[in-house]
């Protein structure tokens, strides 16, 4: 069983079997229903040939990063201000465990009212979908700052805007990068929910159309798609914070290796 | 002595550290952590506070260190009333992974000071790599303190205070979470750096021959609540001390008897 073992044996095996699994489903319940791999292959390689399929993935993409970014830059001062004064987070924390139970989809059409059918809507929605898990983990982070380094700071001459800049802030770095993290999940969902109800592009009016045409296929296209993008994405950033945020103690990937 | 010396004295008139009860609030009903402190600690010598743990001997020297408000009674620095943090008294921490800071270098925790006070990059070297040989972390420099044992972790503390020359060290509990052999290795280093520095030091302890081996005066705390200081014995021995010599025992003993008949009384009262 030793074999088993290696990860280059068993990956490809893994790979396999979902595979073999899937052309089951197949072939049981027919291709309108289960559209097999390959079947999904032929579909991607229309998609890909008119070219819509990359152009909808960089849609989707773009519209995620921009607003996914803007909600960090936003969400991380936020943060910090309500963990580090308490008597804005006497205020703010109730209203803010408050509004992150609202998914960002139950925002879908009043963002639409209140931000238009463009860009902008779908831009607001992502940035709300990351603006209260940054808020909430880089809040966490102040708070969870160990009082003998601001102790040991303040003694050693630090004014409070140092104490800031040069200890609150890197020891927060941790929980404000998993909180920058798991808002590019939440993003995903966001953008697809928009897409399917109010856009004429990306991955999820893709999904959201193909019903129209019946292709199953396509949706299983669009799923796959998805699931590359938030994939990659994901590995992307974990490795660009291992390599740029080492010293502040982010050092796992996605892979647990021991 | 000097001049200098006089004003780094610490004078503590009557201090005390209470709260009120939660269980009984608005009646009045206050406890008291540490009630009734009268201390002088002189200007360059090294001076323990050595009590059972949860005496509130680490209360006293937050309250020294500015950290946490004194309730009632009078705490000065040579003519000068102290209520917050100042550069002039360091404070090494009993846990260095929760003081260190573990995104700088060895270097650039013990420069950490100096920074702060926008000291240039060349002269801020100069002194750390003065000190960072003070406490033998030369060839270290360039490591994170995860990379670093706790006894070494404890010498970058060290070395990041002196760095930035105060008056007088805090230490609470420094080595009390270090090995038996390297807690040796420190105590003897620490004696030897402030014979060479003429810091005062307040040195925190529940440990007796670490009093004895470091102190020249050791202040005695009762057990709390209402903890005061009962006894300061003068440690007379000369520098380095052999903690096997009969004086050095004979001391130890009656250190020992005096909190055995203090448990004694407080049982029987």
């Amino acid at each position: 069983m030793s074999i088993l073992r290696r990860k280059w044996v068993t990956l490809p095996l893994l790979w396999v079997l979902i595979l073999a699994v899937w052309q089951l489903g197949a072939w049981v319940y027919g291709p309108e229903i289960i559209p097999g791999p390959l079947a999904t292959w032929n579909g991607a390689k229309e998609l890909i040939a008119d070219g819509t399929l990359l152009q909808y993935i960089g849609i989707s993409f773009c519209r995620v990063f921009v607003g996914w970014a803007l909600g960090g830059l936003l969400a991380i001062p936020i943060g910090l201000i309500v963990g580090r004064v308490a008597a804005i987070r006497l205020f703010a924390e109730p209203v803010l465990n408050f509004i992150r139970f609202i998914p960002p989809i139950a925002f879908i059409t009043l963002f639409l009212v209140w931000f238009g059918i463009g860009e902008k809507s779908k831009i607001a929605l992502i940035m709300y979908a990351t603006l209260f898990i940054v808020v909430i983990n880089t809040m966490t982070g102040v708070l969870s700052v160990e009082e003998d380094k601001i102790r040991s700071a303040r003694s050693m001459g630090a004014t409070e805007w140092q104490i800031l800049l040069y200890v609150v802030i890197p020891s927060t770095i941790p929980y404000m990068f998993t909180g920058v993290r798991l808002a590019m999940g939440t993003s995903f969902m966001a953008i697809i929910g928009a897409e399917m109800i109010a856009s004429n592009e990306g991955v999820g009016f893709l999904i959201w159309n193909s019903r129209l045409f019946f292709r199953t296929d396509w949706i299983f296209v669009g799923l796959i798609s998805l699931g590359l993008m938030g994939f990659l994405t994901d590995r992307l950033t974990a490795w660009i914070g291992r390599k740029t945020l080492h010293r502040y103690g982010i050092v796992s990937t996605g892979p647990v290796q021991r | 002595m000097s001049t200098a010396r006089a004003s780094t004295t610490i004078t503590i008139e009557r201090l005390d550290k209470s709260y009120a009860n939660p269980e009984k609030a608005g009646t009045g009903d206050v406890h008291y952590i540490i009630k009734n402190i009268d201390l002088v600690i002189r200007g360059g010598e090294f001076f323990i506070l050595l009590g059972p743990s949860g005496c509130g001997k680490s209360t006293l020297l937050n309250i020294i260190a500015g950290f946490v408000a004194k309730s009632g009674g009078r705490l000065r620095l040579g003519n000068r009333e102290i209520d917050r943090p100042g550069r002039e008294r360091a404070v090494v921490f009993q846990q260095a992974d929760s003081s260190l800071f573990p995104w700088l270098t060895v270097r650039e925790n013990v420069e950490f000071g100096l920074k702060m006070r926008k000291m240039p990059k060349a002269e801020r070297r100069e002194i750390s790599d003065r000190f960072i040989r003070l406490v033998g972390l030369s060839g270290h420099e360039n490591k994170f303190p995860r990379e670093l044992s706790g006894g070494m972790k404890q010498r970058v503390q060290l070395a990041r205070v002196l760095a930035n020359d105060p008056d007088i060290l805090l230490m609470d509990e420094p080595f009390g979470a270090l090995d038996a052999m390297t807690r040796r290795t420190m105590q003897h280093e620490l004696s030897q750096i402030w014979r060479e520095t003429g810091k005062t030091v307040v040195f925190v302890t529940h440990d007796i021959q670490e009093a004895i081996l470091l102190g020249q005066r050791i202040a005695i705390m009762s057990a709390g609540p209402n903890a005061r200081i009962t006894d300061i014995y003068n440690v007379p021995f000369a520098y380095p001390r052999d903690p096997g010599a009969p004086e050095f025992i004979d001391l130890l003993k009656r250190v020992q008897r005096h909190f055995e008949d203090e448990t004694e009384g407080a049982r029987h009262s």
